[in-house]
């Protein structure tokens, strides 16, 4: 089905193909990696507890995150997701800001899964008998490979990842199932668990990289623009998305920890692989090396979608260059955007090392996740219950703001302890980058163009 | 009566190509410049293993056989013994701070909000009067 709508006086749309189940691949696609890989090093930050408390804190904070944002994405559905809910909602600056957050959160992620699979098939490689293998082609081609993908057509791109996506929750469910936890033959909990290695303190450092089990949920809503029903599927792909990434993020936790000493746990690039070879099984080493292959694919893959098309979005709205909002003619993506972030995403991944990649990431979400909870506090302010219509309505408003505002404050201090200067060096690029928006940028911005949604004058102005 | 819309500049090819360019070189910086000048990963130490036994870098039966499993082996690393698990055992955070540091931190991320809040509120206001006071 397509359906074309002119906005911005644009004659060329994005497609409305979109159903329920594409907004759950997109947000579980994203973030499923997070199991397979970088989770851990909350590990090496605080411990093996430590980083289950970090991941129920963590799935508490994403549960905030997709309460706040099922209800602002079902009523200002459009392309861009937060981006454009802060456009309509705090103002242009904030916009800017936040359009970054989106595009450096996902192309760093995209970089991580990139150096997942690149690392992977060099160790499979190498023990498969070919010792010469090296990772980086494999970082190129999957960058390519995946932007080729996303330059050709969104629909084929996300039933890609539905279909991936789907079979690596079903590889870490059969893992799960295959180190019998119920008999102990496998599960050594009681031998390699060794409390908290750096005190609470160590908890609390541990939020960091806690943050890795879910991070990317919030994606769901970059496809606004392209769902049949927003109002429907936004809230329910996301909400249904989160209570998978919970059980998945546990029985992550739970096999890993049983299988590997903490000090390995804590720095290990592909975990959930390695907990496979721990088995001594084949079959079992086969399906999570499948796995891992294909949530790196899966969430590379939705990443490169929704960063792609943050960078859209402010392109059409001349945050950015103008050159940036074309659709393409004939496949009707946006194909300018993806062709930019393709260098991006390969330096990273190609220079970078995984836990700084993993960060640049997590900051940006971080400081995302913060301008959520401030958001949608001026959301039901400016606009109260029934004066516009929403797609959803969360309870128990303003707790799960407040809610989100602290454990986004403990994330921040948790970044500080071990990764204090690359927090400096995201914030002093953010301020450059406002900088350039507010001095330079903003003179190219039609001013009243970018209020598109239909609702009255906001309470106060 | 309504103030006449604003009409923005239209930016020449050659000004949209500076502006690319510029993010993508501040794009790089932020990532260059921490790893450039070494201080990427500086919150980390190692701790000094004087034995490195399994038992001496604390590893009991199971943990052991587990590291052996992976391909890791006890003592010392060198190039006679490259697969030791010695560097991974010792590899530690190190939490010490100077609260000074923290609070400046605090600082830059609070003053960042604050002004990207404040700015962001002074332009929404221009964006409300257009759409709905000129019409």
């Amino acid at each position: 089905m397509s359906q074309s709508t002119a906005i911005h006086g644009e004659k060329i749309s994005l497609l409305r193909v979109l159903g329920p189940g594409h907004v759950w691949a997109l947000g579980v696609g994203i973030v499923l990696v997070g199991e397979y890989m970088g989770w851990n090093f909350a590990v090496g930050k605080g411990g093996a507890i430590a980083a289950l408390i970090a991941c129920w804190f963590a799935g508490l904070l994403y549960t905030c995150v997709a309460m706040i944002d099922s209800e602002v994405t079902s009523t200002v559905a459009a392309a861009g997701g937060q981006y454009a809910q802060a456009k309509h909602i705090v103002g242009p600056l904030m916009a800017f800001n936040v359009g970054l957050f989106l595009v450096f959160a996902y192309t760093m992620l995209e970089a991580g899964n990139a150096i997942t699979l690149g690392y992977l098939v060099q160790t499979v490689g190498s023990m498969s008998g070919f010792a010469d293998t090296h990772d980086k082609p494999f970082i190129v081609l999957t960058i390519m490979f995946l932007a080729w993908l996303n330059y050709r057509g969104v629909y084929a791109t996300l039933t890609f990842n539905l279909v991936i996506t789907a079979i690596a929750f079903v590889a870490i469910l059969v893992l799960f199932f295959a180190v019998q936890p119920w008999t102990g033959e496998y599960m050594k909990h009681r031998e390699l668990l060794t409390g908290l290695p750096y005190g609470w303190l160590g908890v609390l450092a541990a939020l960091h990289f806690g943050m890795w089990f879910y991070l990317g949920i919030e994606g769901t809503t970059q496809a606004a623009e392209e769902v049949r029903s927003p109002a429907r599927a936004l809230p329910l792909g996301t909400m249904t998305g989160i209570i998978t990434l919970l059980i998945a993020a546990t029985l992550t936790w739970y096999v890993c920890a049983g299988l590997m000493p903490w000090e390995y746990l804590g720095q290990a690039v592909t975990p959930l692989f390695d907990a496979a070879r721990l088995t001594d099984s084949t079959v079992l080493m086969v399906l999570l090396f499948i796995g891992t292959i294909f949530s790196t694919l899966a969430s590379a893959n939705g990443c490169i979608n929704d960063a792609s098309r943050a960078w859209f979005s402010m392109g059409r709205d001349r945050y950015l260059p103008q050159v940036f909002g074309a659709v393409h003619p004939k496949y009707r993506t946006p194909y300018r955007s993806i062709v930019f972030l393709v260098p991006v995403a390969l330096v990273f991944a190609y220079f970078a090392p995984l836990d700084q990649v993993i960060t640049f990431s997590i900051l940006s979400g971080l400081l995302e996740y913060t301008f959520m909870a401030i958001n949608v506090m001026m959301f039901r302010q400016k606009w109260p219950l029934g004066t516009i219509k929403r797609g959803y309505v969360h309870p128990f408003h303003p707790l799960p703001a407040i809610v989100l505002l602290v454990l986004c404050s403990a994330t921040y201090f948790a970044v500080f302890l071990g990764y204090g200067t690359q927090l400096v060096a995201m914030m002093v690029f953010y301020i450059v980058a406002s900088l350039w928006f507010a001095l330079h940028r903003y003179k190219f911005v039609r001013r009243g163009a970018q209020f598109t949604m239909p609702w009255p004058k906001p309470v106060g102005y | 009566m309504a103030k006449a819309p604003y009409q923005p500049p239209v930016q020449s090819k050659l000004g949209q190509t500076f502006d690319t360019l510029f993010l993508l070189v501040l794009v790089m910086a932020s990532l260059f410049v921490p790893l450039y000048l070494g201080l990427a990963g500086g919150g980390k130490t190692t701790l000094e293993l004087k034995d490195q036994t399994w038992a001496g870098m604390g590893q009991n039966a199971t943990m052991q056989a587990q590291w052996e499993k992976l391909g890791y082996t006890q003592g010392a690393k060198t190039d006679a013994n490259p697969t030791s698990a010695a560097d991974l055992i010792s590899a530690r955070f190190d939490y010490t701070f100077e609260p000074l540091e923290l609070v400046l931190t605090a600082l830059v991320v609070i003053g960042y909000f604050f002004i990207v809040f404040h700015w962001s509120k002074k332009e929404y206001r221009e964006v409300i009067d257009e759409r709905f006071n000129n019409k």
